[in-house]
């Protein structure tokens, strides 16, 4: 049996020549992760060969991965037709992804340390249902910023003649987070020195107790782990953040090692989060995070003043006017038994254009949802919330996100069921248009 | 885009679940129960003695109260079509309503199990693009799990809204 090999489109590309180096790297450090785990007994197995065989071994070994990293590059190709980029992979199972473009969610073009040096980058678009392997890794650094200019005037909605000529769409910075701000940002979040509290006191705690300064050192490196991602790691993912404003939507710039670049187009974002943990607060800082379906991206601004993050949030939100929301407090005879201590973090607004409810005492968050992306509503009761007269009040949205608005008024919660659902409706019909140029 | 009416969709017409789920699941119980019974009545009986046997009835009881609260819990499910969207209601204790926009349905499923299908019933699932939407209206008649399929279906297409 035959399988139909798909029409080959005029136009295929091949990705960049050093792939092959990239696709080898994976099988051989396969290898070396075995080698290391059985060291012992591949030492003895070495030492019975004499030297010709072990070079010949070798050398075996590194024509096995080259040939195959380069053949999984010799049959990779992408093309952008009119509506898709296609991507045709594998010898053995071919396999061919058709990414639609009018479904963009997001473009992002990264550069790892190493693909920087060498002059490459990875191009991804998410599209609800892409997988880690439909990114075009790697382009060379030119062709990865031409095509995306390409794929983001193509998803517009201009004409592919047009499309190629159009170029780079002008953009406007909005925002840059400063390495002083966010170094700050970073020495005032709590969880931070908790956990470093933590990394100190419970391997000495382990030793106490078990006497074994392996078991301690075995603690300390989760812990240690934990500490870096979010002080060092984030500082480097997070630096020189600039925010940018195109007619293709919002450009994402970030990273001290590794660059990237995200480009967001407009009315793609399902849901603005505003993190303030307790010490930012007193600064007026938030850190703004949002959800996109599809995409890996979280994090929108990380760290500024309120009113730059409004500035931004504006941007992606039309109409959405965080000042003028007007959060009411989850009544006090009913939540202060459901939920001690916390009730008092909990708020909603609901606005003409957003749903926001609020959560959080020591870090405040406060999640923000267009009507326009709302897909169904809920409403939900136990038994001991009846009793206290309040129902917790859900939205959910296109990019896995849930969205509670917790312990309001039981007939006030079942009239903003109703009201939320029509709000949603109808908001979708004002809201523009997936290709957004035309 | 047609997006139906604007405001109020006027009142909701409640629409309960036929009888057969009702039947299937307390019959359901009834058999893991007496079967339950059996087997503890058996075992202690051999056992421990044929006094201890008579333990074997406290299942009784875990019937009698599962009896009352499969009634309940399938008088609490309910569901309305209303003019631009779906309402879904159920629970006794825990109670859920759910409003599903008929423009955000992504696609509509009718699944029918080997012990359903005996019963002559089917469920109805409705899927937006929020994995979190659990709008489920189990234990229908086939016919009417498809005219609610087609109905829904066809005003999913007229009022189409996506992501």
């Amino acid at each position: 049996m035959s399988v139909e090999e798909p029409p080959v489109v005029a136009g295929e590309r091949r990705l960049h020549v050093l792939t092959p180096l990239r696709r080898a790297w994976v099988p051989i450090a396969a290898t070396v992760g075995v080698v290391a785990q059985q060291g012992d007994r591949v030492a003895e197995w070495a030492s019975g060969l004499s030297h010709l065989l072990q070079a010949l071994a070798m050398a075996a070994l590194v024509v096995v991965f080259g040939t195959y990293g380069f053949l999984s590059w010799w049959f990779t190709h992408y093309a952008v037709t009119d509506s898709e980029l296609r991507i045709r992979t594998g010898l053995l199972f071919r396999r061919t992804a058709h990414i639609r473009l009018d479904r963009i969610q997001a473009v992002d073009v990264t550069r790892p340390l190493l693909a920087r040096l060498a002059g490459v980058a990875k191009l991804r678009l998410d599209v609800i249902g892409t997988e880690d392997k439909d990114e075009l890794a790697f382009l060379d650094e030119r062709d990865a910023v031409a095509l995306r200019a390409e794929l983001l005037a193509r998803a517009a909605g201009f004409a592919p003649a047009e499309a190629v000529a159009v170029g780079e769409a002008p953009e406007r910075e909005l925002l840059r987070v400063g390495p002083r701000d966010l170094a700050l940002s970073l020495l005032l979040t709590l969880s931070v020195w908790a956990a470093l509290a933590g990394g100190l006191v419970a391997p000495v705690v382990v030793w106490w107790l078990s006497a074994n300064p392996w078991a301690a050192a075995v603690t300390l490196l989760p812990i240690l782990g934990g500490v870096w991602a979010g002080t060092a790691g984030r500082f480097l993912a997070e630096y020189d953040w600039t925010v940018a404003e195109s007619p293709d939507g919002l450009r994402l710039d970030h990273g001290l090692l590794d660059r990237a670049h995200e480009t967001v187009p407009p009315g793609r974002v399902q849901t603005v989060k505003l993190v303030e943990p307790l010490l930012w607060r007193r600064r007026g800082l938030v850190r703004v995070e949002l959800a996109v379906a599809g995409s890996k991206n979280e994090v929108l601004v990380p760290v500024a003043s309120r009113a730059a993050a409004q500035a931004v949030i504006t941007r992606v939100l039309p109409g959405a006017d965080l000042a003028a929301l007007e959060f009411s407090p989850s009544p006090r005879a009913g939540s202060r038994w459901v939920v001690p201590v916390w009730w008092k973090g909990y708020a909603l607004a609901v606005s003409d254009e957003v749903f926001a409810a609020r959560h959080g005492r020591l870090c405040r968050r406060t999640e923000i949802v267009p009507h326009a992306k709302v897909q169904s509503v809920r409403l939900t009761q136990g038994p001991w919330q009846r009793a206290r007269g309040v129902a917790d009040v859900s939205v959910d949205t296109g990019a896995n996100g849930t969205v509670t608005a917790r312990l309001r008024p039981t007939p006030e919660a079942t009239t903003l069921l109703h009201t939320q659902s029509t709000r949603s409706r109808t908001s979708r019909a004002t809201s523009r248009p997936d290709r957004w140029m035309t | 885009m047609e997006t139906g009416t604007n405001g109020w969709t006027g009142r909701a017409q409640w629409v309960g679940l036929p009888g057969g789920l009702l039947r299937l699941r307390r019959l359901l119980l009834v058999i893991w129960t007496t079967l339950l019974t059996l087997g503890t009545a058996l075992v202690l009986g051999l056992t421990a003695g044929p006094g201890w046997a008579a333990f074997g009835a406290l299942w009784l009881a875990v019937l009698a109260w599962g009896w009352v609260l499969l009634g309940r819990n399938w008088r609490s499910w309910k569901y309305a079509e209303r003019a631009d969207d779906l309402l879904i209601s159920r629970g006794v204790l825990w109670q859920e309503q759910t409003v599903v926009p008929y423009g955000r349905m992504q696609l509509v499923e009718v699944t029918s199990g080997p012990l359903e299908r005996r019963f002559g019933l089917a469920s109805v699932q409705l899927h937006t693009a929020a994995a979190a939407t659990d709008a489920k209206i189990p234990g229908l008649v086939p016919a009417e799990a498809e005219r609610l399929r087609d109905r829904l279906t066809e005003l999913g297409e007229a009022r189409s809204a996506g992501l």
